[in-house]
């Protein structure tokens, strides 16, 4: 039959919905753009995002209330690591303001509320602009100022803003904590392991959607630009100036999210939480992940914001064998933390999402030995 | 005017420790272009050596100071050769982010050792008060000057007049050309390294003999970015004068202004100088401008 309609135009293969929803990444052909240019080409993509979601919708409801929480800091680290990732990972601007960046934005959707009265959706979606604009101007030094001069500057920033948080006491009332009130959604509190769980989810997912998108226009593109080479970038067409200030903008808009995600799952917002640590732990796990990589952000997120608590309850699982393990655990979980990032950068430079890539690159033509790149 | 004295003696003595500090900074970021986060830590570190030699096992303290210097030197040593060599020619990122790793690893170390608690440290620096004509000094402090100045100075000569300086400067300057005279850049990184620890560690002697032994003498390390900014990030110079100028301004904020300033003045000054003046005082007018 195929041979009878060669002359007609490119030969399609038709095979039944079970088969292609098997296939790997190979023997699929595209035979409209649409199809092609989608996120997810294949079948077995989808089926993998599927599958990846029904986990996650399932989740909830078997996880104890500690899980949950761990879930909810997951999904608070993914949207900020994506965010971070937007301007150091895809655009090659390094900054070590992250900490400054999430305290702008949990210390606006927190008093917004507080001295405004603003219900607590209208003050995040206001926090995440205002950290937009902040991170803009914060942003203005890397119209001059390169690599490292840049991280160094933004450390100053980060200086700089966790003074102001201390002892700007008119504003953010110093060292004390700022209590805010329960956030509710159609009566239900939001901030219960179990409901923010939702709102969580929601958020990461959307966040990496959206950065997903990002990357296939033409200003995300030009973003990809400058981090590969600047005055390459800039001799195509791309306006360094405008380019760099929006990766600011659009990386701090999520940055701010975050940092307004956990005023209002702990209801309370103190300084400590957004210090210099903050900036490195967020760096570690983008590093860790993979620089440039979306889902890079979210298996870094989820490595680094695991991690302390995997060695806690290892820890605590040798306690009755060696009782002095107990009082170590704080160092084991720091020097564990330097080391996961020695190591990845050592032997991974490109982190975890590229071992994913490796395992899927394994199956890719499965079970002939012939594997791309 | 009393006061005035009072404080810039004791500025000029805390901006001389932000020099040795720096100086270590500068020699690593010199010859291997690694920006050294850990250099607090480098320092944390040396504070805690002399304390386990001279408080823990008794040494005098001459000898003390000699095993501190050999051992600071030899996990640089170590540091180079296992962390850093593997990396050589890696993007900026990385090597920040390394460095930062090395910090937590340091620090999570000395925790481990010799426990969170301040220690108080058998100070072998005379400690007594001399009238300098109205003011009172602390002798500590007071030698603590001329001793840095020595050490830089020492730095300073290295540079000039040894072979393996003129090497590194040569690295500096053009890493290629230098390879192609035939310097070994592994040799004159292990050496960068080297003299970086051993001019934290002797930092760190002087920090534990003012203001004792704690983890938060790591905090020097971030103090070391204005310094090393204002001065120029490739002048052992320039570590010296924008020492003392940061030191004394942190006084002087913190003696007439509030203490609580005295905090983020150094970041102030760090991003002014950047926007007007980002090669400092004495650095090379190399920076990359896009």
């Amino acid at each position: 039959m195929g041979a009878a309609q060669a002359g007609a135009g490119p030969v399609r293969v038709r095979r039944a919905g079970w088969e292609r929803a098997m296939s790997l990444e190979c023997g699929v052909f595209h035979t409209r753009y649409e199809s092609d240019m989608g996120l997810r080409p294949w079948p077995v993509q989808r089926i993998r995002l599927a599958l990846f979601a029904a986990f996650v919708l399932a989740f909830p409801f078997f996880a104890s209330p500690y899980w949950l929480d761990l879930a909810n800091q997951v999904a608070i680290a993914t949207v900020g690591a994506i965010g971070l990732n937007i301007l150091v990972g895809y655009t090659g601007q390094i900054s070590l303001g992250q900490g400054a960046f999430m305290a702008i934005g949990a210390y606006s959707a927190g008093l917004l509320t507080m001295n405004l009265g603003l219900p607590w959706g209208v003050s995040i979606a206001c926090a995440c602009v205002m950290t937009s604009v902040a991170g803009t101007f914060f942003g203005l030094p890397s119209l001059r100022l390169k690599g490292l001069y840049l991280a160094i500057a933004t450390l100053a920033a980060q200086e700089i803003v966790e003074w102001g948080m201390t002892h700007w006491t008119a504003v953010t009332g110093g060292t004390e904590a700022i209590v805010l009130p329960a956030p509710r959604l159609f009566g239900v509190r939001l901030n219960t392991g179990f409901s923010f769980y939702w709102f969580g989810v929601l958020m990461a997912a959307g966040t990496a959607l959206f950065a997903a998108n990002l990357f296939r226009t033409r200003m995300g593109r030009a973003f990809v630009a400058v981090r590969d080479q600047d005055i390459a970038a800039s001799v195509i067409g791309v306006n360094l100036f405008r380019t760099k200030l929006l990766a600011f903008a659009t990386s701090s808009f999520f940055v701010g999210l975050a940092g307004a995600m956990i005023a209002y799952y702990r209801t309370i917002i103190t300084w400590e939480r957004f210090t210099l640590e903050t900036s490195i732990v967020y760096l570690a796990m983008i590093i860790v992940g993979g620089l440039g990589s979306i889902r890079g952000s979210f298996f870094g997120a989820v490595l680094i914001t695991l991690l302390p608590a995997l060695i806690t309850n290892a820890g605590r699982a040798l306690q009755d064998t060696a009782p002095a393990v107990a009082g170590l655990l704080p160092y084991a979980q720091q020097a564990v933390f330097g080391l996961v990032i020695i190591l990845f950068l050592i032997f991974e430079p490109k982190g975890l999402s590229k071992l994913w890539g490796n395992v899927k690159d394994y199956f890719h033509v499965w079970p002939f030995a012939y594997r791309r790149g | 005017m009393d006061v005035f004295l009072q404080l810039t003696v004791s500025g000029l003595s805390t901006g001389m420790i932000y020099a040795l500090a720096a100086a270590g900074f500068v020699v690593i970021y010199k010859a291997s272009d690694v920006i050294n986060f850990a250099q607090g830590d480098l320092l944390l570190f040396g504070t805690y050596l002399i304390f386990f030699a001279v408080a823990q096992t008794g040494l005098p303290w001459s000898v003390g100071v000699l095993v501190t210097l050999l051992l600071a030197v030899a996990v640089a040593l170590a540091i180079e050769r296992l962390v850093l060599r593997p990396l050589i020619g890696e993007p900026i990122i990385s090597m920040i982010m390394v460095t930062i790793g090395l910090s937590s690893i340091l620090r999570a170390a000395v925790n481990a050792i010799w426990g969170p608690q301040p220690r108080s440290f058998p100070s072998f620096l005379p400690s007594g008060d001399v009238a300098l004509g109205p003011v009172i000094l602390s002798t500590d402090r007071l030698l603590s000057i001329p001793i840095a100045l020595g050490v830089l100075a020492a730095l300073w000569l290295f540079f000039r007049h040894t072979r393996d300086g003129i090497a590194m400067r040569a690295i500096a300057d053009d890493q290629q050309a230098a390879l192609s005279m035939g310097i070994s850049i592994p040799r004159v990184f292990g050496i960068a390294w080297g003299l970086a620890a051993a001019s934290a560690a002797i930092g760190g002697i002087m920090l534990g003999n003012i203001v004792g032994v704690s983890p938060n003498v790591a905090s020097i390390g971030l103090r070391v970015f204005p310094v090393v900014i204002l001065g120029g990030l490739d002048s052992i110079r320039g570590a010296v004068i924008g020492g003392a100028i940061i030191g004394l301004l942190e006084v002087y904020t913190g003696g007439y202004v509030g203490r609580g300033l005295s905090l983020v003045v150094p970041y102030v000054v760090l991003v002014l100088v950047l926007m007007v003046r980002p090669y400092g005082l004495f650095g090379r007018e190399i920076i990359e401008r896009v």
